[in-house]
Parts: structure tokens; sequence; C-alpha cells
């Protein structure tokens, strides 16, 4: 408690009454264009509702009370602590936007990015593991998951089994829908799966898989299906992955060898896995773009704060201008990414299109968490560089960013395409 | 002993919004006040008193029929409210004051009589205020000992361990100089929480949401019959002296050596330099007679030179 009373200084958004009201009509021009309603009261994007601010404020505090004093020590051993994540599922963080009757949180999707934004400000290994698990596994189940998957799988994910988003392969990245992974019809009506994952998120911690896999490779993408399953089912874990950040976030190659799988554990329809991988990660991506929001925040925090306790040639060195110029370009492109990453929040949540809007948060929250980290590093010169300040750490974790749920290439590729198709005749 | 058939008991906790514990303080530019534009959040001593009344709920089923969180304050104090609310409280009272108002503990222990008062002989009758010892912005620490004297209730200050028994006895556990004072009263009762009574939970998600339902009653002073006009003035607030010099020694001898060095030790009367190293713990100093205990890990001192 008393270690309690001497955290440093947080900075929170003023509380405000989040209200909107928009028209639905929408602009004739283009796939992706964004109606611009007109309203009465416009309101900035730093406006929450009152929940919204009560989560930030939770999220934070039990980041630095319980997080922050293990973080650099999971980081060292490449793993996860289990009272972390204990206390993730103990205060509702695991079940974020599931319904209250199944043991969730039954909070907004702007609470989920609130939250992994302010884990990530402390370690972005925890924040990705809230993540994942928020935003691709509860939200998959939650959307296209059958009455009764929902019930037999939201409320233990909700309350004490992780869950890991299986997609990626060894030969099938950027370009998913070239998966590999077969799910064969068996003689009794359900299926037996043959392949392997690569790079799966939370899998060492996990007891839930969403696993894609193709039930009729003749039919291309169109027979890429999403199937729910327990470990217990035959996921074998082949290969831990080291890593060069996010460390205490486990990353790992799956394999299935023969694994029987019930057909009601299929979620959503057959040969409809492309479509919810495309949607689950256009959504995700606001995610990871608050986790780089985070990361850029939490060690421009550190940075800032040190250069105001170090002084050189007889001052504090935050005070040569050169060093407050430095400091208000890192906080411009913080705010601007922020900013980004709750506007294509607020869309999604608005049930208006955002695609466009969320690559755009991901790829420039992913590109400025690099740039604010790697000069937060040097701010703070050769302690920046050693392992007393967490500054390195925030680095090296930033670069996820341009990799996971769509590399910044890819990011490009989406906002291009909807570009040209805007303006294309 | 864990009692067993409890009494149904009404627990009211007044709840301060103060500056939040991690904000750097800084002096307001009339030099009559601090800052206030900061980051607020509920007093630590209060959340302590939230957390023990849902703990004594949690204890024995059915022993608490309510929880009530009092707080007076500007309108932004219904987010203090709305936070205990969040950890378990069942409803609130807003007691609203214009921004910047300062409601002086004896103004704050008034208030939490008259609400009392109000409450006398009905269904929700108040048995219990648990209160933090003090406000961490004024650290005035008054208000609990007022309010037992207005009320001529029993007062249990600063307890580390708290038990309501069958019938209303309570017991409290304070901790004093040397060791622990236990004290035992009869509901109904003022209890004070200290640092360690317990460690308050966190709002978790769940509960969050649920707190949007719960109800918060507001009230003007006026219609508690209250007039809140201060009677102290504040003349002047100014920042300690700035410490000088300080760093890190690695034991007792090291430290010895910089006090001497310092010219701490010479001339302190009655000491002379005559260091008697004690049992564990970090060391203490008091004027003209110094302590020092032996330590097993690196300990910081300050000294002014
Ligand atoms: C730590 C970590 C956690 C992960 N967690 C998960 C998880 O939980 N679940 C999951 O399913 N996957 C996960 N992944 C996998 C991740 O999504 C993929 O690594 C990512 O999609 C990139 O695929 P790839 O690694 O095969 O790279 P590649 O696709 O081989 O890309 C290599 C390079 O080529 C570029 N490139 C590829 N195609 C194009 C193109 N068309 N145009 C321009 N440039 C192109 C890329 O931008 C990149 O620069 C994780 C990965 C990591 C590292």
């Amino acid at each position: 408690m008393l270690s309690k009373l001497l955290r440093p200084a947080r900075s929170l958004p003023s509380r405000a009454i989040y209200a909107r009201s928009f028209s639905t009509s929408p602009i004739a021009r283009g796939v992706q264009e964004i109606t611009r309603p007109a309203i009465d009261t416009p309101l900035s994007l730093w406006n929450f509702t009152e929940e919204e601010n009560m989560i930030r404020e939770t999220v934070a505090k039990f980041a630095q009370d319980v997080i922050a004093p293990r973080m650099r020590d999971m980081d060292e051993r490449e793993e996860m602590d289990p009272e972390i994540i204990k206390g993730l599922f103990d205060n509702g963080f695991m079940g974020i936007e599931t319904p209250t009757e199944l043991d969730g949180a039954g909070c907004s999707f702007t609470s989920a990015i609130i939250a992994v934004e302010e884990l990530a400000k402390v370690d972005a290994s925890v924040a990705v593991l809230c993540d994942v698990h928020n935003t691709l596994v509860n939200t998959v189940l939650r959307l296209y998951g059958s009455e009764a998957i929902q019930q037999k799988w939201l409320p233990g994910l909700a309350t004490n089994t992780v869950g890991s988003f299986c997609l990626s392969e060894p030969n099938a990245g950027s370009d998913a829908f070239g998966l590999q992974t077969t799910a064969k019809k068996d003689s009794d009506g359900g299926y037996i799966l043959n392949g392997s994952k690569s790079w799966i998120s939370n899998s060492a911690e996990a007891d839930t898989f969403l696993v894609f896999a193709n039930v009729d490779p003749s039919k291309g993408y169109k027979g890429i299906t999403c199937f729910v399953m327990s470990k217990d089912m035959g996921v074998q874990i082949a290969k831990r992955e080291k890593k060069l950040g996010i460390r205490s976030s486990s990353t790992c190659v799956l394999s299935f060898d023969d694994v029987k799988i019930p057909k009601e554990n299929i979620v959503g329809e057959i040969g409809k896995g492309y479509k919810i991988a495309i949607e689950i990660l256009n959504e995700g991506r606001i995610g990871i773009a608050a986790q780089m929001v985070g990361i850029a925040q939490g060690a421009f925090d550190h940075a800032v704060t040190y250069a105001y306790q170090r002084k050189q040639f007889g001052k504090y060195i935050g005070d040569f201008q050169k060093m407050g110029h430095d400091f208000a370009e890192a906080a411009i492109k913080i705010e601007a990414a922020r900013l980004l990453t709750y506007n294509a929040a607020r869309l999604k949540e608005e049930g208006r299109p955002f695609t466009q809007e969320a690559a755009m948060a991901k790829w420039y929250a992913s590109t400025i968490a690099g740039e604010v980290t790697g000069a937060a590093i040097e701010w703070a010169g050769g302690v920046g560089f050693t392992r007393d300040l967490p500054l390195e750490k925030y680095w090296r974790d930033s670069k996820i960013g341009a990799i996971y749920e769509g590399t910044s290439n890819i990011q490009l590729e989406t906002i291009a395409k909807l570009l040209r198709k805007q303006y294309i005749s | 002993m864990r009692p067993t058939v409890p009494k149904l008991i009404n627990i009211l906790v007044p709840v301060k919004r103060s500056i939040d514990y991690a904000v750097k303080i800084r002096i307001a530019s009339d030099g009559k006040g601090v800052d206030t534009n900061v980051k607020h959040s509920m007093n630590p001593f209060d959340e302590i008193a939230v957390e023990e009344a849902i703990r004594l709920r949690e204890r024995v089923p059915k022993s608490v029929t309510s929880i009530t969180a009092l707080s007076i304050g500007p309108a932004k104090s219904v987010d203090t409210i709305r936070t205990a609310l969040a950890m378990g409280a069942d409803s609130g009272i807003h007691i609203t004051v214009p921004d910047n108002t300062v409601v002086e503990p004896i103004s704050v222990a008034r208030a939490i009589k008259a609400v009392i008062e109000k409450r006398a002989g009905g269904a929700d009758k108040v048995d219990l205020v648990i209160m933090g010892k003090q406000a961490i912005d004024d650290d005035s620490g008054t208000t609990g000992g007022m309010l037992a004297g207005m009320l001529n209730w029993g007062q249990a200050c600063f307890a580390s361990k708290l038990d309501v028994a069958d019938g209303g006895k309570t017991s409290v556990t304070r901790e004093i100089d040397g060791g622990l004072e236990k004290l035992e009263g009869q509901l109904p009762l003022i209890v004070t929480t200290d640092l360690r009574l317990n460690e308050p939970r966190y709002a978790s998600l769940p509960n969050i949401m649920k707190a949007k339902k719960k109800k918060i009653e507001t009230l003007k002073p006026e219609d508690l019959g209250l007039d809140f006009a201060a009677r102290l003035e504040t003349i002047s607030v100014s920042e300690p002296p700035k410490r000088q010099g300080g760093g890190k020694v690695e034991n007792v001898e090291e430290l010895v050596a910089k006090m001497k060095e310092a010219g701490v030790l010479l001339g302190a009367s009655g000491v002379n330099g005559d260091l008697r190293p004690r049992s564990t713990g970090g060391w203490g100093g008091k004027q003209g007679a110094l302590t020092v205990q032996q330590c097993t890990r690196p300990i910081v001192v300050h000294w002014h030179s």
C-alpha cells in the first residue's frame, strides 16, 4: 500500500459524458467513405463514458501495482507470471465485451482499447495477452459462434481460460489464406485436423484455441473454416519461440496430428473462416494500434521524467531547447496515433466502415512507437541503453507492431486498395 | 474467533475526493493553497474504509444490510462515490458544494452527523461509520474524533484490524508504539482506518458496469440545515525547505563515517557519537539523540549540510 502511495504520476483524460448522434445516410461515393454527419454538439475524441474512464483508471492502477514490479523479471525469464493472468481474470479484463449473462463485463469496444493501451504503458506482453484474448478470440465467438458455442466457451474465457487465435502457418503469413492445415470430414460427421500453426500468441498458457483449417483445399480460401477446441483435444506445442520483444508473451508453433473435432465445434459457417478472419483482424488492428500508443506513451513518460532529474552543464537535460523540441515532436506523434486509434474504435462502435481507419491507426501507431521509443533511449543516454531503465525494452517491444495482425506493408496495401476504389473511374 | 449470527448492520463510509497521491504537489500562484487542477482520486484511507466495509459483509454472509458511501464536495466528487460503488458499496449520498470550496473537518463531521441523524430510527439507521484516519490532502486527522464526540458514540481510531460480532460487539486492533492494542466496544461506533487494515481491491470491470445502476442521492447543505462557512483562514502555504545533499550508504559503519564527516554526530548532547546498533530495520534520528538500527540492506540517508 505504501508503495502504491509512491507511484509516479499518470495523466488521465478529463471526464466527460460521451454522447453522440449521427445520421446514417451514406455519402454515395466510394465503398469505404465514412459518412460525415452533421450533429449539433460535436465532441472531441477525448470524450469517454463514465465507465470507460473508470476502466482506464482501474487498469492503470492494476498495471502499476501488479505488473510493473514483475515486468522486468518476466522479460528476462521470457515467461508470463501466472499471478498476472489470474489478476486479469479476477478483475474482469478477460471478458471485457462478453455479455454479463456469460460472466463477462459487458463493456464497450473502446473499453477494450483503453485497457490494452493502459496495460501496454507498463508491459506490452501483458497487453497483447489481453488484446488477442479479447479482441480476437472472444470477439470471434461472440460474433460468429452459435448460441450453444457461446454458452459453452465464453464464460470460461471470461473467468479462467486463456484463448489463442491460430491462423498463421509456416507458409502462410501475410498470405494467410494460403494456409495448409486441413480438416477432413470424418465418417461420424466430425472433422480430422492435420497441419501446423506458427507464431501463436498465448498458446503456452491457453486452453481454448480458435483454429483456421481448410475443409476443401480444392475450393481455395472458400474452404477455410474456423474451429474452436480445447487443448486436450490434441493441440501440441511443437516449439516455443525466443524473441526480440514482448518476450514474456508466449509465441509457439503448434501441431495437429489427426485431431478429431466434433462438428459442433465449427464457428460460423463452413467455408466462411476467411471472412471471419478478415473481419476480426480489421478490428483487432485497432487493439494493436492501442498497444503501440501505450508503448510509446510508457517510454515517453519514463524518459521525460528522467530528463528532468538528470543534470548536465549545470541544468536539467530536458531544459536544453533541442531536447524540449524533441519531446514536443514525440508528443505530437503520440497524440496523433492515439486519435487515429480512438477514432477507428468509435467508428467501429458506431457500426460504420472502419477498415481504412483501422489500418491507418495500426500503421501509424507502430511506426511512431518505434520512433518514440528509439528517441527515448537516446534522451536517457547511457542509462537508456542499459536495463536500469525499461526504455530498451519498450523499443524492443515496439517492433512487433509492424509485423503481427498484418505487416506494415499489408496495412499500406489495404489503404491503397480502398483509395484506388474511391478514385478509379 | 469468527462470529456466527451477527447483527444486521448499516455501514456509512465517508469518502473524500482528494488530489491523487501520485501527483507532485505544487503551491498555487496566490501562495494560499495548492494547485488543484490535477488528477484527483479517492483518499487512500477512505479506499481502505470502503474495502473494510465490503470485507465485513463478505466475511459473514448477510451480516451487513447496507453500505452507503457519502461524499461532501464539488460536482466531481460523484466520481469518488462511483468508485466506492464500483468497489462494492450499495448506494451513495453526495452533498454538493461549489468548486474550490474548502469544507473544514468540523463541517464534514457535522454533515456526517446530520446524515446519521436523518436516518436514526429508520430501517437504514447507521450502526457503524468506517472512515479514513485522515485525508492525504489536509492531513487534519480530526473528523472521526469530532464526529464521535458530536454523536456521543464510541470511537476506535487507526484500526489495523476490525471485527464485528453478534450483537454488535466490536473489536478493533490498533498499532501503537511497540505493539498492538486491542479495543472492544459496542455499536454504534466510529472506526478510522490505518494503512495496514487491508489492501483495497480494484474496481473490477463487471462491478464498474454494475455501479452505473446504483443510486446516488444528491443533497445541498441547506437540505440538512448545514452551513459550511469556513472558520479558518489560510494565510500562506509554502514548500518545505529543500533537502540538501543525500546519498546511499551500504552499512552502519559507512553511515557513521558519513555522519561524522558531516558533523552531525559531534556535539549531539548525550550521545557523543555513541551509536548503539539495535535489532533490525532502518534508522531513525531525533533531535539531540540518535538511534541507529542495524540494517542488512543498503540504506538511504539524507542529511542537511
Ligand atoms: C510475436 C508474434 C506473435 C504472433 N501472434 C500470432 C497469433 O496469435 N496468431 C496468428 O495467427 N499469427 C500470429 N503471428 C503471425 C503474424 O501475424 C505474421 O508473422 C504476419 O502476418 C507476417 O507473416 P510472415 O511472418 O509470414 O511474414 P511474410 O508474409 O513472409 O512477410 C515478410 C515481408 O514481406 C512483406 N510482404 C509480404 N507480402 C507482401 C505484399 N503483398 N506486398 C508487400 N510486402 C509484402 C511483409 O510486409 C514483410 O515485410 C504472430 C507473429 C509474431 C512475430
